[in-house]
């Protein structure tokens, strides 16, 4: 397919489709509270792009040291359980457990743990459990990937644990740990709006407050601009792991696109 | 005397569940000698090598092994390189394992790879060689330890025709420069025949001595072999040896 029509045609029905929303809500007199047109929306977007800039880098800073923290714990623990098949017998019942139960249903607890004045921990904590499960299942696999015939000739040239971890599983775990990571990312910025919008405090200002406050304001205008930062937030970071994961990988295997 | 560099006496292999793989086989390897395992598919080739690299034990009998690091490798049917890594980090993997320095062992490592003419490759990652060069790299790292037993399993499985006669020419030129006693597995009689001075032939598995021939000329192989005499009786021979094991199986 012709590289110019791939890009242009989602621009096309994008722009389509707000075309035919704007004309709608003017032919049809929407109500501005029911569903303002995109004009509006982007109006809405200008004016409060400042407060929308400060609240999306709060949520993204969240998100990411949500993700860090998600990160350390579960590469260490898959670390650990690829050492010790006894090991992840006892660990991957709590694993699944914290992956099904929804993020929504322990934010209260979180909420409360963190302390009513630090909302920001409790959010960052949340995220981090929504994040952790890809990652450390993502870890799992790889470390466990490496080639059995390379295996067995680093059993065969008498390497060591050490040796095996870090010039063999390491290294093979490398593009697993990479798609565990982007998944991670994008979860971790769903983990900090729906922990923000259980917190219902404005104590951490990030995108879902301003949903939230534009919300109980009947500011739909608002609303969608916040929610379209977020979107964009999203895009801009799956995009971001995306293309880290692309480079890296065609280094690690020599592979140039 | 003769050295014996590894043996197998009567070593039986059990695999659970899927009932005995090998034996009762016996086999023993002198310093220097180049030996063709052969046999169809399933018939325990592979596992005597395991047995013979020490990766396996068997379940009776006795394996004899080359000791100390270094002196047995292997090499398999796929180049079973890391992928992340480059040709000359592949070759100098058993040496840095086995505590070499690394500028020693990067040095050793390039020197292999120009006896396996692949200078200029050394930065190659896996993916950037052709089917036969990352074969070559495979073989450069089985030798950059100077083993005194080198195992090859089924190594031109996945080669075309005219790389695997230049692969099987480059192996006996090795051999004639490091003398390592040489096992080679395959289900291929002219290859074994061109490539081992002695051929043992296993029956359907689980596998036994079937026959043992010896290939009376010269190693390396001197140019034109394939059309001589001599090839082509052996290559008979054992043809007819193997559709024999094979029939009486059946």
């Amino acid at each position: 397919m012709n590289r110019a029509l791939a890009i242009a045609a989602p621009v096309i029905l994008v722009a389509v489709l707000l075309a035919i929303w704007e004309q709608a809500c003017r032919a049809l007199n929407v109500p501005a509270y029911f569903l303002p047109a995109p004009s509006a929306v982007a109006a809405a977007a200008v004016n409060t792009a400042p407060l929308l800039l400060a609240s999306a880098w709060n949520t993204l800073s969240m998100a990411l040291a949500a993700l860090v923290t998600a990160s350390l714990i579960a590469c260490s623990l898959a670390l650990v359980v690829s050492l010790s098949p006894l090991f992840e017998e006892a660990v991957r019942p709590i694993a699944v457990a914290l992956q099904v139960t929804p993020v929504v249903a322990i934010a209260p607890l979180a909420v409360i743990w963190a302390g009513l004045d630090h909302p920001e921990r409790a959010i960052v904590g949340l995220a981090a459990v929504v994040a952790f499960f890809p990652i450390f299942s993502g870890a799992l696999t790889g470390l466990r990937a490496a080639d059995p015939d390379l295996e067995r000739l680093f059993d065969l040239y008498g390497a060591t644990r050490t040796q095996r971890l870090s010039r063999l599983r390491l290294p093979s775990a490398a593009p697993f740990l990479l798609e565990g990571h982007k998944v991670a990312a994008g979860l971790a910025i769903v983990g900090a709006v729906v922990a923000e919008f259980v917190a219902g405090s404005g104590g951490a200002q990030g995108l879902a407050w301003r949903i939230l406050e534009a919300a109980n304001r009947l500011q739909t205008a608002k609303m969608f601009a916040a929610v379209l930062a977020l979107a964009l937030m999203g895009a801009g970071l799956h995009a971001a792991f995306q293309l880290a994961e692309r480079e890296i990988l065609a280094r690690w295997s020599g592979r140039r696109r | 005397m003769t050295t014996v560099v590894a043996a197998l006496e009567e070593v039986e292999v059990d695999y659970a569940g899927r009932g005995k793989a090998l034996g009762p086989f016996s086999l023993t390897l002198a310093a220097g000698e180049t030996l063709a395992l052969i046999g169809p598919s399933g018939c325990g080739k592979s596992t005597a090598l395991r047995l013979l690299a020490g990766l396996e034990a068997p379940s009776r009998g006795r394996a004899v092994l080359a000791q100390g690091r270094g002196e047995t490798s292997l090499v398999f049917q796929a180049p079973t390189l890391m992928p992340w890594a480059s040709a000359e980090a592949n070759v100098a993997l058993p040496l840095e394992l086995a505590g070499v320095a690394r500028a020693e062992a990067r040095s050793r490592a390039r020197e292999a790879l120009a006896a396996v003419r692949l200078e200029g490759a050394e930065a190659a990652k896996p993916a950037q060689l052709s089917g036969g060069m990352a074969m070559r790299v495979s073989l450069a790292r089985a030798l950059v330890t100077r083993p005194k037993l080198l195992l090859l399993d089924e190594p031109f499985a996945a080669l075309d025709e005219i790389t695997r006669r230049a692969l099987a020419d480059d192996i006996q030129a090795l051999w004639a420069d490091l003398k390592p006693a040489i096992v080679f597995v395959t289900h291929n009689v002219e290859e074994a025949a061109y490539m081992a001075g002695r051929l043992v032939v296993l029956s359907p598995g689980p596998g036994r001595t079937a026959i043992e021939a010896a290939v009376e000329a010269p190693m390396p192989r001197p140019a034109g072999f394939r059309t001589t005499p001599v090839f082509r009786e052996t290559a008979e021979r054992v043809s007819a040896a193997l559709a024999q094991a094979m029939a009486a199986a059946a």
